[in-house]
């Protein structure tokens, strides 16, 4: 590390001041106000205000919707993680394997992460819309009624594949840097210790593989709870039937739409703490423990 | 244990490019080859190309009866140790040494038996339960020799598993090496780029440059009569001098011959000798000295007891037998 010694005092604190000012205001300012206002109730009009302490939160415990929520997010979750991390690793092992042209088809690969999330959403919109969407018209051909605004499970599937399209060429990058970290002779070494392709992926690239599958996971997570809000409200609003209202949308949705500032506080405290918890593991782990 | 027979094995790669040609080799059951050359000269290729990490695309490669042109690696019986000794990260040594068997489906009390047998032979048993990255590099290079003594294979295939160690080191390993082959009696193709390494281990030298072989044959067949100017130019430290005949007309046998080969070591001091040398350097090895400086011009080196008086010039002779002859077109051995 390298140290500066400055002479006059108040010089570093000038330079610092942007970047704290930046981290004060967007986010430790507005991080105190839902703290705040989760222990705090609205009469319905909005006027008064109450302190009720833990209130917020014991309703939520008991709120059948909340928890509910958090279902419906562990599901989306795992999901998108699964769906995203696994396609993108299938798509790198591939790319690993090619000789040539692999830059071309890296670089094609990564066009959907330029995708504004919104976009990516009105995107699979649009081809799963029942009305005017080529899915639902291949699907039902093949005998299957796609219909996502009036079937839960539908709806959900619908958003767990725009959500990981968008994450697949992010994961893809990291995984194919991963794979080529991995010296050829290992895998050329197994190959003569008699292990098929199959066998070697499994006991020997994958295992070498895990502190970038590791970290992916914990991106992921984070990405599938949090990032995937412009998705959500551009195809499901989080219908049909609260099928695909995650956590965050419904802090959004219970705040801005339901205007109960309270729960919506107290919603986005626990989603807070859920992204402490998760940061945590990934500073504690992901370059310790997973090394080899 | 098995014997191997390259017949005409040559490969190009897809682009056109000739890597190897033409190469025809008979390796004896428990016979230690060493393919030697400089970086580039193909000898990685060969080497890859018998364990069947690289295809073959002209000839045959086989290993005891079976031509095994089209035999996935893992079922040519064939060990093989990595330069950079390829030793799974994530298991320990033990496991390391396991992998190959278990893979073969060996029965546990057999693997067991011969991990304890190969960590005795090469003094690892007590890392057995570490991981490589907590081991020396000598260590490591004993593991992924243990790791291709387990599999007990008809051939041991290796590829400069020296170089990554220090000098001292390398000597250790090289003179156990030597040691473990004679034991084991295991067919053994060695490569390297170092000729002291390749004169040490080898029963018989294959010398390649650029592909091609130059000479098969025992470490002093090689050495005493280089085939080619290239050759005489690779094995032998100092390296032999070559000179065209007319840079010393006086010296006997220097006719009808283009090219002249003295190894430095082969000369003496004679006031009546035909080798006038012009010193330019003197280089000071401790137990010998070189001397190096112009014959007629050319660059010439000879070796010297370090405690020879040394003026401006030098008058040496050549034993008959010591001189070689080459074409200076094509470079071959004249006799």
């Amino acid at each position: 590390m390298k140290r500066t010694i400055f002479r006059n005092q108040l010089l570093p604190w000038l330079l610092l001041a942007p970047q704290l000012a930046i981290t004060f205001i967007f986010f430790l300012w507005p991080a105190a106000q839902a703290v705040w206002q989760s222990f705090l109730r609205e009469d319905a009009f909005g006027i008064n205000s109450t302190f009720v302490w833990f209130e917020n939160y014991r309703r939520l415990w008991g709120s059948a919707e909340y928890l509910n929520s958090m279902k419906v997010t562990l599901i989306f979750a795992v999901s998108v993680t699964v769906l995203s991390m696994g396609v993108a690793l299938l798509m790198a092992v591939a790319v690993d394997r090619m000789l040539r042209s692999t830059r071309i088809y890296t670089t094609l690969l990564v066009w959907p992460y330029a995708v504004a999330p919104a976009v990516a959403g009105i995107l699979w919109w649009f081809i799963f819309n029942p009305t005017v969407g080529i899915m639902p018209y291949v699907l039902g051909q093949m005998g299957i009624r796609w219909n996502h605004i009036s079937n839960p499970d539908q709806a959900m599937t619908l958003v767990v594949i725009a959500s990981a399209w968008k994450q697949i060429s992010y994961n893809f990058l990291f995984f194919v840097a991963g794979l080529q970290a991995i010296p050829a002779s290992l895998r050329e070494a197994a190959a003569i210790d008699g292990a098929g392709p199959i066998k070697r992926f499994f006991t020997i690239t994958f295992p070498l593989l895990s502190p970038t599958t590791f970290f992916l996971l914990v991106v992921n997570i984070v990405y599938s709870m949090f990032e995937t809000f412009a998705v959500i409200d551009s195809t499901t609003e989080g219908g049909p039937a609260q099928a695909t209202n995650i956590m965050v949308y419904k802090v959004y949705f219970d705040g801005f739409i339901g205007q109960n500032m309270g729960s919506s506080g107290a919603q986005s405290v626990i989603l807070m703490l859920i992204v402490i918890a998760l940061t945590v593991i990934q500073f504690r782990y992901v370059e310790k423990k997973v090394e080899y | 244990m098995a014997s191997i027979t390259l017949d005409n094995v040559g490969k190009v790669y897809p682009g056109g490019t000739r890597a190897i040609g033409d190469v025809n080799m008979d390796i004896a059951d428990g016979e230690f080859i060493v393919l030697v050359g400089p970086s580039g000269c193909g000898k990685s290729t060969l080497l890859r190309m018998v364990a069947g990490l690289e295809s073959i695309t002209d000839g045959t490669v086989k290993i005891g009866d079976r031509v095994v042109n089209e035999v996935e690696p893992a079922d040519r019986d064939i060990a093989m140790v990595f330069q950079n000794y390829a030793l799974y990260p994530h298991m320990t040594v033990r496991q390391n040494l396991e992998y190959g068997l278990k893979n073969r489906r060996t029965p546990r009390d057999e693997i067991a038996r011969r991990v304890e047998e190969a960590a005795g032979i090469l003094q690892i048993g007590q890392y057995l339960d570490r991981k490589p990255r907590a081991l020396s590099g000598g260590q490591r290079q004993r593991v992924a020799m243990g790791r291709a003594i387990v599999r007990e294979p008809a051939a041991f295939l290796f590829d400069e598993p020296l170089s990554n160690l220090d000098a001292k080191l390398r000597v250790t390993m090289r003179l156990e090496i030597k040691d473990l082959q004679r034991r084991l009696r295991t067919t053994s193709l060695y490569v390297t780029h170092d000729q002291l390494e390749a004169m040490t281990l080898a029963d018989r030298l294959v010398v390649l440059n650029m592909g091609r072989v130059e000479q098969i044959g025992t470490p002093l067949e090689v050495y005493r009569k280089p085939a080619s100017t290239f050759v005489a130019g690779f094995i032998g430290s100092p390296a032999m001098n070559l000179i065209s005949s007319r840079a010393v007309p006086h010296l006997p046998g220097s006719a009808h011959a283009g090219l002249l080969g003295i190894r430095p070591e082969d000369l003496v001091v004679d006031p009546a000798g035909a080798i006038e040398l012009k010193i330019t350097a003197v280089e000071e090895l401790g137990a010998q000295r070189l001397v190096h400086g112009l014959v007629g011009g050319e660059d010439f080196t000879v070796t010297m007891p370090s405690d020879a008086a040394l003026g401006d010039s030098l008058t040496l002779s050549v034993p008959a037998q010591a001189l070689h002859r080459f074409d200076k077109e094509s470079g071959l051995r004249l006799d």
